[in-house]
This record gives structure tokens, C-alpha cells and sequence, in this order.
């Protein structure tokens, strides 16, 4: 039995299917640099209660006195107002990050959720074919053919309010992408003849699905998975935005951005503003991310 | 004289589209709304004895590679029954019906697909036996290592992703996952089809080591002549489903081919020897298997066809000791 | 004049740039095709047959460029030509037919408007003419009904039509050359006998000179005059088909044929050329071939060899070849 040293075990590490995926996707500047915004952001987001001047959320902190300030205004409890402060003299700095917050949260739990139901519906339609697969897939298109909006409207206005119910909507209308193309893509590896060489060799059926099958099914998924991030926040934002969304003690960026949109022609425009660019920045970094990955994950494009 | 290790009886597989719903009430009303049946494999009989290599040459639509997979346990046939080792194998059920499986393994085609790319040699090669309990988990890479060595590869190389390895040794590595779960019996469907000829001869002669090593009976499919000529014993010329000869390999050469359609294929088969010769091959092309034509199945093209070809199909018949040809010019 | 050649490829060098290193595709290939001859390019992956015949019809991209050489068609010189020239020779004097039909066939187009557009674009005839053209163009190769078949579409022909259509489509313009890179490998053997036999047929009539790339020798023993035999981007042998096939020099050539079935006693182990093509990122300094040669010296790895005439129309690259007993197989 020879032993195999270390270079050979860095060598072959270099060569999994992680790595050599990392290294592709270095390869477009301006996808690392939308992960490095992101990555930012995410921190920010987690680490909130420590990095923000303030929590504008604590009444005891907030000092009505200086409420509608313009940006770069000073102030005497925290420094200064980097983007201004609201209506209720919040520090719009801390109240994006809070924003942000919540946004990625919410966005993060819904796709995350989505991700493994519709995965797991869209892979057992394609395994088991049929009956099972019509059945399923007829679901697929009715879900999808109602705009989000709307679905989510309906459903949340007979859940009521709160991020929970968010989430739910959230999930509700997004499901159905996974398993569509998850259903595409383990459709065609079910035919590859590893698949029937598992076959052969008499593993079980649910190895052979969530062994074989379901990694190879993974590049797509994790194209949709990127891009449905910033669609949930966008989301997100829109239906918080119409008043039926988060709550107001935990605002999203969205509700910020309505919260502000009244001040917008008196000429207070960074209560609305700079919740809009933080949204939008967040939306164009994973973007960026989102295309990179669906470049390096299609194997049309593979070198 | 012992007993066959494969056999099979009246083996057909038929592949059919079935109408949905739409199609279901137009017929109903009356429209010309058939089912699309594809008769891949019709009444197919033969044997395995213990220990020989049977050659299965066909074109394409011939039904090889579905009869190969019926053999392998991949597709159930529509018809007819499989004996494996004395014992009918759409009765077995539970542990003997795995142990049947395991039994009979296929080596592929595409060395591309045919490996698992996210996984590592020593998974591809040991996940089977440990999972079917054949090796305990603590033994995997011995018994990996081990069989590695047996088909020429590296054992080195048992952390590598399949991209890392050339056609042929990916070949190589699909024969030892195939091996690893003891098998008496192997499918080998086109596997050498897609290797370069020198590759292809370092596979071959693989094989026919294993073969001495591990007593091994081959069911060796391929569309070309020359590779099934020298591997096998015994030949089975396959045509739009049906086989129309079987004869040992040696009487081949000597005797020569009886069916039309084998003559034809063996004549055109480029030959090195064959130089700046006119070909004159038959003419036609290979009929579809939805439609396939009446009566025996090469009618259409054959230079000897009679009325009665094309009304009634042709039983594969004794000919000579254990020559079998399916042409009604056999019957005097 | 019949002696000029229609194709003259000298020391061609196809070189690809990739991140991973410079793979020297082709380096350093030279042949001559004559009016009506057949030459086949015979190599097994990796040896840099196809780059050529792509080579050779100017289609090689971005990484890859032709770094050296020179491709007399007809006395003009083709490497550095430009586009605009390529338009007037590519389709019309110099024709290609590649291993999959579906790489001439657009599979959204019917074959009459893809065979006419071919003719109209190098010829201002009228639509009542092209379709005429490309009607009997069809005959030509085989295909039974062509005013029917005309108006069908790509996947409504099996694999053997389509590439008689693709050969057609080829053969529109009468060109002087045809380079076939492996168009009968995807093909049933019956279906590959029609087409060789139709393809045979067509430039003997025509003196069209045929440039036929593939790794099956069996194929080019029956179709091509002379054979040159590639490996790892060089010629390593070339001359007569019989010549060659009987007489092997070059030790890959003759392991070449010695890995053929046929060409082995039944049953008996197979004369297997132990190891792998080197990759082409990495090719040795020496010869190629020397780590799988049984004849290798130490000149053979020390540097690689060139090519010599040792005898005429008989071109070898290699320092020990094979001598005459040894060469023959019967």
C-alpha cells in the first residue's frame, strides 16, 4: 500500500471540482468585484448592531431636534449624519444598513427555502417521469403563469403582516423555477450512462438521486438560486414598498424608500435616495455574480 | 454438457409513444391517430454457455444495444423470459434478484458520460461493493488499489476526477467499477467504439486477460466486424431487430456467411488488404424501426429477394451444426 | 498542365496559445495533392490531422494561428489571404465535409433554400437554375426523389442522407479540392460503403483532388492514392497507399496496423503499442513517438528526426526504421 504524499493531495484538491469552479470564476474582474460589493454588504448587514453610529430603531437614541438633516450634517450625539437623517431624525446611514439587513435576510431565507422544495419536487418529477412528472409540471405552469406580484399580494393580504409571512410569499412564488429547471437538467443526466451504470450496479433509487443525480444537476440550479436573490429582494422591496410587507419597527430598504418617497419633491431626497442606491447596488453585484457563473456553469461556452 | 449461463427465449422490447390526452379524443373521433410503436427487439432466442465470448454485430436500429440492456437488467422486455445461471430473472425478487444484478455488469460506450464527473476514482470503483457489503468500508482503498492494478491503471491516480484521465483509461476505470462487484457475466457495449486503434487494442487485450483472470462469459456488442471477429467465439448478426445468423466465429471465415445481409456487411467492411477496390455496396438505406417492411425485415434491399420475402418473415434455422440463418433461400 | 498540384502544404505550423501553455497542433507538415488523387490523412486523436485540413481551408480561430508554412492552391498562395479572397475560393475551388452533417446543415432551413443560397453565392444565376443545379446535384449522390427531398428539412433525413446532402452541397461548384475530414466515421458500414463508393465515383469524373482525414487505415487502404501517417502534429511516414500498408517503416505505422483485428491472428493478443500520445502542450524535444518505440536509441531522444526521402515518393521521419523482414506481417 503506498501512502500518497501531500503535493499529490494539494494537487488533486487543485483539480476538484471546487476549486477549478473558483478559478474560473476569478477570471472576470468585474464578478469579483460584484462579489466583493456583496460580500461587503452581507458583512455589514450581519455585523449591523456593531458598525452603524446608531440603532435608529431605539427611540431612547434618536433626537427628534435634528430630524430632516441633509447629509454630512453634524450632530451632536453621533458625529455626524453621513446620508442625512429622516422624519423621525433616524440616521439614514444606520437605517440602510438595518435595511439591508433585513432585505438580505429576507431574501436569503426565501431562496434558500425555494431551493430545497422546488429542487426536491423538480428532481423526484424528472425520477420517477409519468404520471408524476405531468401532474407536477402542470403545477410548475400555473404557478408561474401568475405575475409574483399579484400571487404574493393575494397571499399576503389573507396572512396578515410580518417577515415570516414574507418569507412564505416569497417561497410561494418562486418555487417553481427550481424545480422547472432542475427538472430540465436531471431529464437529461438521468440518460448519461453513469446513471445507468449506477443503475446497474443496483444502487437504491434515492442514492442514485441525491448521490449521482442531484450534483450533477447543481450548475444551473446555482445560476437560478443567484439571480432569484436580487429578483426576492427586489421583491421584497416592492411589496414593503406598497405597505404589505415587513413591518415598520424592522423596516426592509424597501419600506425605507416609502417612508421617504413623500419627502422626495420637497426637496428632501436622501430619506429616499440613498435606499434606493443601496438597493440597487445590491441588486447589480449579485447580478454581476449571477452572470459570471451562468458564463463559467454553461458548458456550451466551456473552452 | 452444461447448462447455459445466459439464456433467453422469444426476447422482444417494444418502445411505444403512448397518445396523451389530446391524441386519446381525436381518436375517439375518429381521426388517423396510431400509436408509435418501435419493435426494437422482436423474438430474439439464444444462449451464453460459461466462459464464451458472444459477438453482437449489428447497424443501427438493429436493437444491440436494447437487447445488451435486457441482458444487463437495464429494460424489462415486453416479451419473453431470461434464464441467468438456471434461474428466470423476472421471478427472482428481493436478495437474489440483486445478487442476479451484480452478476451481470455492462462496460459503456462513452467514456465522457459513462463515469460520474464529481466523483473520484476510488468512489466510482468502491461505492458498490461497500454499499452492497461486499468489502467493509475500512478495506475500500486496498481492494480499490487492487483492482486498479488489474486493469493497468495507476493506483496513485485513485484521488483523480475523471477529467484527468484519457479515453482509454477512463475505459479502464469503468471495467474495474464493473469488476469490483464480482460479476460472472459482462455486457460490453460498443466499449471500445470510441477509442483511438491502438487504444483500442490495449482495451481489447485487457479484456481477454480479464477474461482468463476472473472466468468471465462476454456479451461483446459492437458495429464493427473486425473487433467482434477476433474477440468472439460464436457471432450473432443482428438486423432491424431480429438476429439473422449465428455462427461460430471460425466457421465464418471458413464457410463463409449464409444471410445476404451478413454477406453484405462482411463484404463491405473496408479491409486493409482491400486496395483502390470499386465498391459496390447494396443500395438503400436501413429502414426505420417504426415502419419497419413486411415479411423478413432486408426484403427491400436484397439482390435474391422472392414474393415470399416480402409476405412472410424467415424462422432462424439450422443450417449447419450450430449455424443458424434466418433466409427462406435455405429452404431448397 | 496535369503535373502542377493542385495542393501544395509546406512545413505547416498551426500553433494554439492557450493559457495552459502553446500546444503545437501542427508542426512542421508538408504534401502534395494532384489533380484526381486521393490523399489520406491518416492519425488517431491528437496528431493534429483535423487542424490541418482546417488548416488548410483558413477556418482556424483565435487561439490558434498559423505560424508558419506555406498552402499553394493552384500556384496562390493561401496562408495570409484575406477574406474577401477566401470568399471567392471557400465553397467554390475548395470544398469541406465534416464528420457531422450538421455542421453544413442549418437544421431551421429546408435543403433547397440552403443548396440554392450556396449556388447563388458564388454564381448570379437565376432561383429557377439553382434549384436545378441542386435537383441534380441530389441525383448525383444517391438520393432517390431530389425534387421531393429538396423540400424537406435537415432532421427529416437519416445520418447517411444527410451527409450524401452535405457531399452534394460540397460538390456544387465542381471544386478542384475536397478536403473530408472523417465523414463516414459516424456511419453505418453499408451506408459508408455508398458514400465511399459515390464519393470514388465523383472525382474520378471530375479529376476533383481529395484531402480524406481519418484514423481508420482500412478506409483510406481502399480509397486513397498516397497516405501520409500523423502523430503528435508531424508526419512520421508517407507514400504510396500499397506501399506504405505493405511495407511499414516508421515503428508507428506498423503498430498502427498491427493494432488492427484483422490484421492479427484470431483470437491471439493484440500487437498494442504500450502508453499514450504525449500531450501536445508538452511534446518532448526528442521524437515524439520514442517513448512508446520498441526500435528507440538514444539519438531518438536526444533530438527529434527529420524528414528524408529514403526512396522515391517515399518520405520517413525517424532514425531506426523498420528493415524489410520485420516490417511484413503475413
Amino acid at each position: 500500500m503506498s501512502s500518497i504524499s501531500h503535493k499529490t493531495i494539494l494537487q488533486n484538491w487543485r483539480q476538484s471540482p471546487w476549486w477549478r469552479f473558483f478559478n474560473e470564476f476569478g477570471e472576470s474582474r468585474l464578478a469579483v468585484l460584484g462579489l466583493l460589493i456583496f460580500l461587503v454588504l452581507m458583512v455589514s448587514a450581519l455585523f449591523a448592531p456593531w458598525i452603524t453610529p446608531q440603532n435608529p430603531y431605539d427611540l431612547a437614541q434618536l433626537d427628534i431636534m435634528e430630524n430632516m438633516s441633509p447629509p454630512l450634517s453634524e450632530s451632536y450625539s453621533i458625529g455626524s449624519y453621513w446620508l442625512g437623517s429622516d422624519d423621525q431624525g433616524r440616521d439614514m446611514l444606520s437605517a440602510i444598513i438595518y435595511g439591508l439587513r433585513m432585505s438580505l435576510g429576507v431574501a436569503a431565507t426565501a431562496t434558500f427555502l425555494a431551493l430545497a422544495i422546488g429542487t426536491a419536487i423538480g428532481i423526484l418529477a424528472a425520477y420517477f417521469g409519468g404520471r408524476v412528472d405531468s401532474i407536477i409540471m402542470r403545477l410548475v405552469d400555473l404557478q408561474l403563469s401568475f405575475p409574483a406580484i399579484l400571487v404574493a399580494l393575494i397571499l399576503l393580504a389573507v396572512l396578515g403582516k410580518g417577515v415570516d409571512k414574507v418569507v412564505i410569499a416569497l417561497v410561494t412564488v418562486q418555487w417553481a423555477y427550481y424545480a422547472r429547471t432542475v427538472r430540465g437538467s436531471a431529464l437529461v443526466e438521468r440518460r448519461r450512462e453513469y446513471i445507468e451504470a449506477a443503475q446497474c450496479l443496483a444502487l437504491s433509487h434515492p442514492r442514485i438521486v441525491f448521490m449521482h443525480l442531484l450534483p450533477n444537476c447543481l450548475p444551473p440550479l446555482i445560476v437560478v438560486a443567484t439571480i432569484q436573490v436580487a429578483n426576492s429582494i427586489a421583491l421584497e422591496a416592492t411589496l414593503s414598498f406598497l405597505g404589505v410587507g415587513v413591518p415598520i419597527t424592522e423596516p426592509s430598504l424597501g419600506l425605507l424608500i416609502a417612508n421617504g418617497y413623500g419627502y422626495m419633491l420637497s426637496g428632501k431626497y436622501w430619506i429616499a435616495f440613498y435606499p434606493g442606491i443601496a438597493l440597487l447596488i445590491a441588486i447589480i453585484a449579485i447580478n454581476l455574480v449571477g452572470d459570471q457563473l451562468r458564463d463559467i456553469l454553461n458548458p456550451r461556452l466551456r473552452r | 454438457m452444461t447448462r447455459p449461463i445466459l439464456s433467453l427465449q422469444k426476447i422482444s422490447k417494444r418502445f411505444a409513444k403512448e397518445l396523451d390526452l389530446a391524441e386519446q379524443i381525436a381518436k375517439k373521433m375518429g381521426a388517423q391517430v396510431q400509436e408509435e410503436v418501435v419493435h426494437a427487439v422482436s423474438e430474439v432466442s439464444f444462449h451464453v454457455n460459461r466462459g464464451e465470448v458472444v459477438g453482437l454485430v449489428g447497424e443501427s436500429g438493429c436493437g444491440k444495444s436494447t437487447l445488451g440492456r435486457i441482458v444487463a437488467g437495464l429494460l424489462q422486455p415486453s416479451e419473453g423470459s431470461i434464464q441467468f445461471d438456471g434461474k428466470d430473472l423476472q421471478q427472482l425478487s428481493g436478495s437474489e434478484a440483486r445478487k442476479a444484478a451484480l452478476s451481470v455488469q455492462m462496460i459503456f460506450q462513452d467514456p465522457m458520460s459513462s463515469l460520474n464527473s464529481r466523483k473520484r476514482v476510488l468512489d466510482i470503483v468502491g461505492e458498490a461493493p461497500v454499499v452492497h457489503g461486499l468489502i467493509p468500508r475500512s478495506q475500500i482503498v486496498d481492494y480499490v488499489v487492487n483492482l486498479l492494478g488489474k486493469v493497468g491503471l495507476d493506483p496513485e491516480t485513485r484521488n483523480r476526477y475523471p477529467h484527468q484521465f484519457s479515453g482509454g483509461q477512463r475505459q479502464r476505470i469503468g471495467i474495474a467499477r464493473a469488476l469490483a462487484v464480482q460479476p460472472k457475466f459482462l455486457v460490453c457495449d460498443e466499449s471500445v467504439a470510441a477509442l483511438d486503434v491502438s487504444i483500442q487494442a490495449q482495451v481489447l487485450n485487457l479484456f481477454m486477460d480479464l477474461r482468463e483472470e476472473f472466468n468471465l462469459t462476454y456479451l461483446f456488442i459492437s458495429h464493427d466486424l473486425g473487433v467482434v471477429e477476433h474477440l468472439s467465439d460464436r457471432v450473432l448478426i443482428m438486423y432491424l431487430g431480429r438476429v439473422v445468423e449465428q455462427v461460430p466465429t471460425g466457421q465464418l471465415f471458413s464457410k463463409g456467411p449464409n444471410h445476404p445481409y451478413a454477406s453484405a456487411l462482411l463484404e463491405e467492411v473496408p479491409r486493409l488488404n482491400n486496395r483502390r477496390r470499386s465498391f459496390r455496396p447494396i443500395t438503400g438505406e436501413i429502414p426505420s424501426p417504426l415502419n419497419p417492411p413486411t415479411g423478413c425485415h432486408f426484403h427491400p434491399r436484397c439482390p435474391h429477394a422472392s414474393e415470399r420475402c416480402g409476405n412472410e418473415t424467415p424462422l432462424l434455422k439450422e443450417i449447419a451444426s450450430q449455424h443458424f440463418s434466418a433466409c427462406h433461400l435455405n429452404d431448397g | 498542365m496535369a503535373s502542377d498540384p493542385v495542393l501544395s502544404v509546406e512545413d505547416l505550423k498551426t500553433h494554439f496559445f492557450t493559457k495552459a501553455g502553446v500546444a503545437r497542433a501542427v508542426d512542421g507538415v508538408s504534401f502534395q495533392v494532384n489533380r484526381g488523387e486521393v490523399l489520406g490523412l491518416v492519425g488517431e486523436s491528437g496528431s493534429g490531422k483535423t487542424v490541418t485540413g482546417f488548416s488548410i481551408l483558413g477556418l482556424v480561430d483565435p487561439p490558434g494561428q498559423i505560424t508558419g508554412g506555406s498552402i499553394r492552391f493552384m500556384g496562390q498562395e493561401l496562408v495570409g489571404l484575406s477574406e474577401e479572397n477566401w470568399r471567392n475560393i471557400r465553397g467554390r475551388r475548395i470544398a469541406m465535409i465534416f464528420q457531422d452533417p450538421m455542421m453544413t446543415l442549418n437544421p431551421v432551413l429546408r435543403i433547397d433554400t440552403q443548396m440554392m443560397e450556396a449556388v447563388q453565392a458564388h454564381e448570379s444565376v437565376t432561383k429557377a437554375q439553382a434549384f436545378e443545379r441542386s435537383r441534380d446535384a441530389l441525383g448525383l449522390v444517391g438520393i432517390p426523389s431530389p425534387e421531393e427531398r429538396l423540400r424537406a428539412y435537415p432532421h427529416q433525413f437519416s445520418g447517411g442522407m444527410r451527409q450524401r446532402v452535405a457531399i452534394a452541397i460540397a460538390l456544387l461548384h465542381r471544386p478542384e479540392l475536397i478536403i473530408a475530414d472523417e465523414p463516414t466515421t459516424a456511419l453505418d458500414v453499408t451506408i459508408q460503403a455508398q458514400i465511399l463508393f459515390e464519393v470514388q465515383k465523383l472525382c474520378a469524373e471530375n479529376g476533383t483532388a481529395l484531402v480524406w482525414v481519418t484514423h481508420d487505415l482500412a478506409v483510406v487502404a481502399g480509397l486513397a492514392h498516397q497516405i501520409c501517417v500523423m502523430y503528435a502534429g508531424r508526419i512520421v511516414e508517407q507514400g504510396l497507399t500499397d506501399e506504405v500498408l505493405d511495407q511499414p517503416y516508421h515503428p508507428y505505422t506498423a503498430g498502427l496496423i498491427g493494432s488492427i483485428p484483422s490484421h492479427n491472428q484470431r483470437g491471439s493478443r493484440l500487437n498494442q503499442i504500450p502508453g499514450m500520445t504525449p500531450s501536445l502542450l508538452n511534446l518532448p524535444s526528442g521524437c515524439a513517438f520514442e517513448g512508446r518505440c520498441p526500435k528507440a536509441t538514444g539519438d531518438c531522444k536526444a533530438q527529434g528526426p527529420l524528414m528524408r526521402e529514403v526512396a522515391p515518393s517515399r518520405n520517413l521521419r525517424c532514425f531506426n526504421p523498420l528493415m524489410h523482414s520485420e516490417a511484413s506481417h503475413d
